[in-house]
């Protein structure tokens, strides 16, 4: 295994574990909300196994939890989920393969297995930290909520574990290596500008997948960047 | 709950992850493409981190998870592991609910 010091996310293997592991914590606390919100522990256990992206079972069960309907809770949950498209878009040229596998694969896309592919220079490496980090995440979110949803209430409070702080920690952790790249910082101040105006009146998941319009910007300062340092190594060469 | 709804969010959960890897997989994007989708995650993880932070529903709320994050924050740019600065974020918050 390749010892990047100091770039946790770069280390495929060490960070799956650890990102896995804070998963099944936050899988145990999945499940235990989703039978307090009325599923029963199959349905909670079915529902991480098929649906397996965690903010939209958080958002499915928080609306459940508010009273809504099944109905009401699944159009939030879908619009959570739209950014899953554009993380296999983005993972597409890394997963060759037959479309089987390819098709099998398709199930690990989600928020951590992209960051960390993405923290990667090379394509190989990539692959392996998708991988890596979808399997063990989807192993460890789907204990947890086998154990969360048998546990039922007696855990406690999910935010008297500080549970709930514990996810945009691990965000920050997986956003600080990519905010490397060229016009990166842009589209992440403009995405969370973005959110922030819209959540006190857009539907829940709405804001998250607005900020996505933060890629615009982003690219273009990308854009110029890459022209700007292709104009000075001309330079060089001609000078 | 019922079962079909249940089945059809996974379904839809899956369809929408399997669009890039099964239509375009292994195949090579063209540059502007590229550039973009290099840069997708970059402020879905922000509006995440922000909204996970200060959001409660349609509010902003101000609690332990802001101070959390500024603990994980301090703890990412020195580079701790991943595991560390999550168990460090969620500690903060349960120990200043505890005594809060």
């Amino acid at each position: 295994m390749r010892i990047a010091v100091g770039r946790t996310s770069s280390q495929p293997l060490s960070g799956a574990a650890g990102i896995g592991i804070a998963v099944g914590v936050y899988g145990v606390s999945f499940g235990v909300l989703a039978v307090a919100a009325g599923l029963s522990p199959a349905q909670a256990c079915v529902m991480s196994m098929l649906v397996f992206t965690g903010a939209s079972q958080f958002a499915f069960i928080g609306v459940l939890a508010g009273g809504g309907g099944a109905l009401a809770a699944i159009g939030p949950a879908v619009v959570l989920a739209v950014r899953n498209a554009a993380y296999g878009l983005s993972l597409a040229p890394i997963l060759p393969g037959r479309l089987r596998d390819r098709a099998i694969v398709a199930q690990l896309v989600i928020d951590e297995s992209t960051a960390m592919a993405r923290a990667q220079d090379e394509p190989r490496a990539a692959r392996r930290a998708f991988l890596a980090t979808g399997l063990s995440v989807w192993l460890c979110w789907n204990a947890g909520t086998l154990v969360g949803a048998l546990l039922g209430g007696g855990l406690g409070d999910p935010r008297s574990l500080g549970l709930d702080a514990m996810f945009p920690a691990a965000f920050l952790a997986l956003l600080a290596p990519q905010l490397r790249r060229p016009g990166a910082p842009v589209a992440a101040v403009v995405g969370a500008t973005i959110a922030l105006v819209v959540l006190p009146f857009a539907p829940a998941g709405v804001p998250v997948v607005a900020a996505l319009a933060g890629v615009v910007p982003g690219g273009l300062v990308a854009k110029n960047v890459k022209a700007m340092s292709e104009r000075a190594s001309q330079a060089r060469r001609g000078g | 709950m019922s079962w079909t709804l249940l089945l059809a969010l996974g379904g839809a959960s899956y369809a929408l992850k399997a669009v890039g890897p099964v239509l375009v997989g292994g195949r090579e994007l063209g540059p502007r493409v590229r550039r973009t989708l290099d840069l997708v995650a970059v402020p879905l993880l922000a509006a995440l981190i922000l909204v996970q932070t200060v959001g409660t529903g349609h509010r902003f709320v101000l609690d332990a998870r802001v101070p959390a994050l500024a603990v994980a924050a301090v703890l990412v740019s020195r580079r701790a592991p991943f595991l560390v600065v999550v168990l460090a974020a969620g500690g903060t918050a349960a120990l200043l609910r505890a005594f809060g």
